[in-house]
């Protein structure tokens, strides 16, 4: 292993605790340390699992059980922002299906997945949460409503050119 | 010498009045979730910006959602002594011409602004009077009824417009007994989907006299087409907050958790934020008020899984598992959270709890029906002109609602189909859009209120390609503990993918009557129990349709010609 590697391995170490030692709740857990380090680090490496049993004192196993299962963990790093696309009910009589197509054809991908260039993320979600304003998308967290085909296109578009610049 | 919430109230006051009666114009823009989906960061950056260059003198306050979210984003301005006039689908350059016209010089732009709100006898030219537009005027707003007029980011605002006397009252006049007495006589009953008697709930709890009991408020709400547990918590988190301290003091318990899904950033930091300033205030934590009673509160975060949101799966994810549900009994009341007595309530019912404690179980009582007193808090979404979050007085018709509040269709001339109270409610037809929203006028009809979410959909909309948009849904969210549900969800999405595609085989009914009862009998949750309800309700209300899809004379179902849907890629292993 050469020194770069070893440094930059042992900065990620550095910043997995740290996310799970800042925590400002009083009730940690393996699942509260686990959102904490995909918080800040967008995705769940393996040194995470690592560290979160070892702070929580139980096994690899016992965390990995507990990642695997809910789904917004990721365990590579995604693109540079994250395209949520909603899929539920409100969002499908809406036309939410032709808008997830779009989005696909636009960045590439057929599935959830990340365009080749890096740029951008796309996850499909099961309710964003503000139906009333349906069809949703998200980027990052942040909700976009109304949108439509050639809307929500131009935005994953952008966002894709905007990544790869 | 004043007491303790003396004090907040006086300071709450003044901090309202400098505000209202300072002589100083006020803006409020509202907010939330769905604000942020239709603009509203924007238009609030736009007003700052336009009233700082203005040089007019000006609060300006980002205060809640209304729930008028068809007319997003709302821009409501007040000059001194004036009514409010509020603005809706405002843009960033509407914003600047209201602070243009209206802020700068008083002249409201009138062909912008939807209604008037205040004193009746100073009405701007021909502006309806807010509750005289039906989609706000026939709400009876009782939970909701800060909505659009305070900051949730404030607890003065909160105490100001009477926030937290219940829990004053309930701390220094009432006994816990007397609390969960109070809340039985109001006929409160859950409004997570369950509507169990909320005071019958409490005395199972209160009695057991463990050193350590929690109550924990459940707003998972992965319900699509449901936002009002996010919406009460974003737009006025105090009141859920206030309610789950009575509630803790009413039961003799020690903790309190608000469980939040991870992601929906709004709710979740309006409530860390309540929480952080309830501490402040004396509210929470050792003593509250000076009146020897001791309660903590914390936010729980989860990762994503709808079926989080069952009570013992919910207790396993506070405990850091993975949120599968537990076999019963032991009931939570007996062994619950980290196996100590545990009460679990949705958002919803414990905000009530304030109102009921400070005008009585009679006054509640005097709205709703016999078996469902006061109201219920409804989400409106599809193919409906005022899509929104409004509370109506139970006992309103669905068609009142859909009509009156709701405005009517769009996209078509009628209302074809609803799918209500989340994925596993199921769906109704026309047939049944004359029952009273009543929690148990609407179980007789074969359908539930559950969280309240009401998504409609035109003559347009394909009712199987609709089901296996719902099944797709709870296959994707199968905990995976119970193999009828894991395995069955998986099974009826096979054949309702088939059958959308035309490709249906003989049998296939009956094949999905057969999984349904497997899953119905073989699961230990509601997930698996309820997860053939999505098919049977279609089969009684649009079993025409089925069938003509089976036999092949329909056109492929579905979004694309195929009659395929884009289907999650995600699984848990």
């Amino acid at each position: 292993m050469t020194t770069a590697t070893s440094d930059t391995a042992a900065k990620l170490r550095e910043r997995i605790r740290h996310a799970i030692s800042s925590q400002q709740q009083p009730t940690v857990t393996v699942l509260s340390s686990l959102l904490a380090v995909q918080d800040a680090l967008h995705y769940i490496p393996d040194e995470a699992i690592e560290e979160v049993a070892d702070h929580s004192k139980t096994s690899i196993n016992e965390v990995w059980s507990v990642a695997s299962f809910y789904t917004n963990f990721r365990f590579t790093p995604p693109g540079k922002v994250t395209l949520d696309v909603c899929w539920g009910p409100s969002c499908h009589l809406l036309g939410a299906q032709q808008i997830l197509k779009a989005v696909q054809g636009e960045l590439g991908v057929e599935e959830e997945a990340t365009s080749k260039d890096g740029s951008v993320t796309l996850r499909y979600s099961t309710c964003l949460g503000a139906c009333a304003n349906a069809p949703v998308i998200a980027v990052d967290h942040h909700m976009k409503g109304r949108v439509t085909v050639e809307s929500a296109a131009k935005l994953a578009a952008s966002l894709r050119k905007a990544g790869s610049d | 010498m004043p007491s303790k919430f003396e004090e907040l109230v006086e300071r709450a006051n003044a901090r309202w009045a400098e505000l209202a009666d300072s002589g100083k114009l006020w803006i409020r823009v509202q907010g939330g979730t769905s604000g942020q989906a239709a603009g509203s960061d924007e238009v609030m950056a736009s007003v700052k910006e336009a009233v700082e260059s203005s040089g007019v003198d000006a609060n300006i306050t980002p205060v809640s959602a209304i729930g008028l979210m068809y007319l997003e984003p709302i821009v409501d301005v007040q000059m001194p002594g004036e009514p409010r006039v509020l603005y809706g689908n405002v843009t960033p350059e509407l914003a600047t011409e209201i602070v243009d016209k209206h802020v700068k010089n008083g002249e409201p732009v009138a062909e912008r602004a939807f209604a008037y709100w205040g004193d009746r006898s100073k009405r701007p030219g021909t502006l309806p009077h807010i509750e005289d537009i039906d989609a706000f005027g026939k709400q009876t707003r009782i939970v909701t009824k800060n909505f659009g007029s305070t900051n949730p980011h404030s607890l003065l605002h909160y105490i100001a417009n009477g926030g937290y006397s219940a829990l004053n009252k309930a701390l220094n006049e009432q006994t816990p007994e007397g609390i969960v007495d109070e809340v039985k006589a109001s006929g409160l009953r859950g409004r997570g989907g369950a509507a169990f008697p909320t005071g019958l709930k409490w005395s199972f709890l209160a009695p057991n006299t463990a050193p350590v009991k929690y109550v924990l408020c459940n707003c998972e709400e992965g319900d699509p087409g449901a936002f009002n547990d996010k919406g009460i918590l974003e737009n006025d988190p105090h009141m859920l907050i206030e309610g789950l301290i009575i509630n803790g003091y009413a039961t003799n318990s020690t903790h309190g958790y608000v469980f939040i899904r991870q992601g929906h950033e709004i709710p979740i930091e309006a409530t860390r934020k309540a929480i952080r300033d309830a501490y402040d205030a004396g509210l929470l934590g050792e003593n509250i008020l000076g009146s020897g009673f001791s309660f903590e509160m914390e936010v729980s975060l989860t990762g994503d899984s709808y079926v989080a949101g069952e009570e013992t799966a919910l207790m396993e994810a506070i405990e850091g598992k993975r949120s599968t549900p537990r076999f019963k009994p032991p009931f939570p009341a007996a062994a619950g959270l980290w196996q100590k007595p545990t009460n679990i309530n949705n958002v919803k019912t414990i905000s009530y709890v304030p109102s009921i404690d400070t005008n009585s179980a009679e006054w509640f009582k005097s709205t709703g029906t016999e078996g469902s007193t006061g109201t219920a808090i409804v989400c409106l979404s599809g193919h409906i002109k005022h899509p929104g979050m409004y509370e109506v007085a139970m006992g309103m018709t669905i068609r009142q609602v859909l009509e009156d509040i709701g405005g009517g269709v769009t996209g078509g001339d009628h209302i074809k189909v609803l799918q209500t109270g989340g994925p596993l409610g199921g769906v109704l037809g026309s047939e049944a859009f004359d029952v009273a929203i009543d929690f148990d006028e609407m179980s007789k009809a074969g359908a539930i209120l559950g969280s309240g979410g009401i998504i409609v959909g035109n003559e347009t909309t394909d009712v199987v390609d609709l089901i296996r948009s719902l099944i797709a849904f709870t296959q994707f969210e199968s905990c995976g503990k119970c193999f009828p549900c894991r395995l069955g969800n998986t099974h009826m999405l096979e054949v309702l993918d088939r059958m959308c595609k035309n490709e249906s085989r003989a049998g296939d009914l009956d094949l999905l009557e057969k999984v349904g009862t497997n899953m119905k009998v073989g699961s230990l949750c509601g997930h698996g129990q309820l997860g053939y309800n999505p098919v049977s309700s279609a089969l009684q209300y649009f079993g025409d349709e089925f069938k003509q899809r089976i036999e092949g004379s329909l056109e492929p179902s579905g979004p694309f010609e195929d009659g395929s849907m884009i289907l999650p890629t995600r699984t848990r292993p």
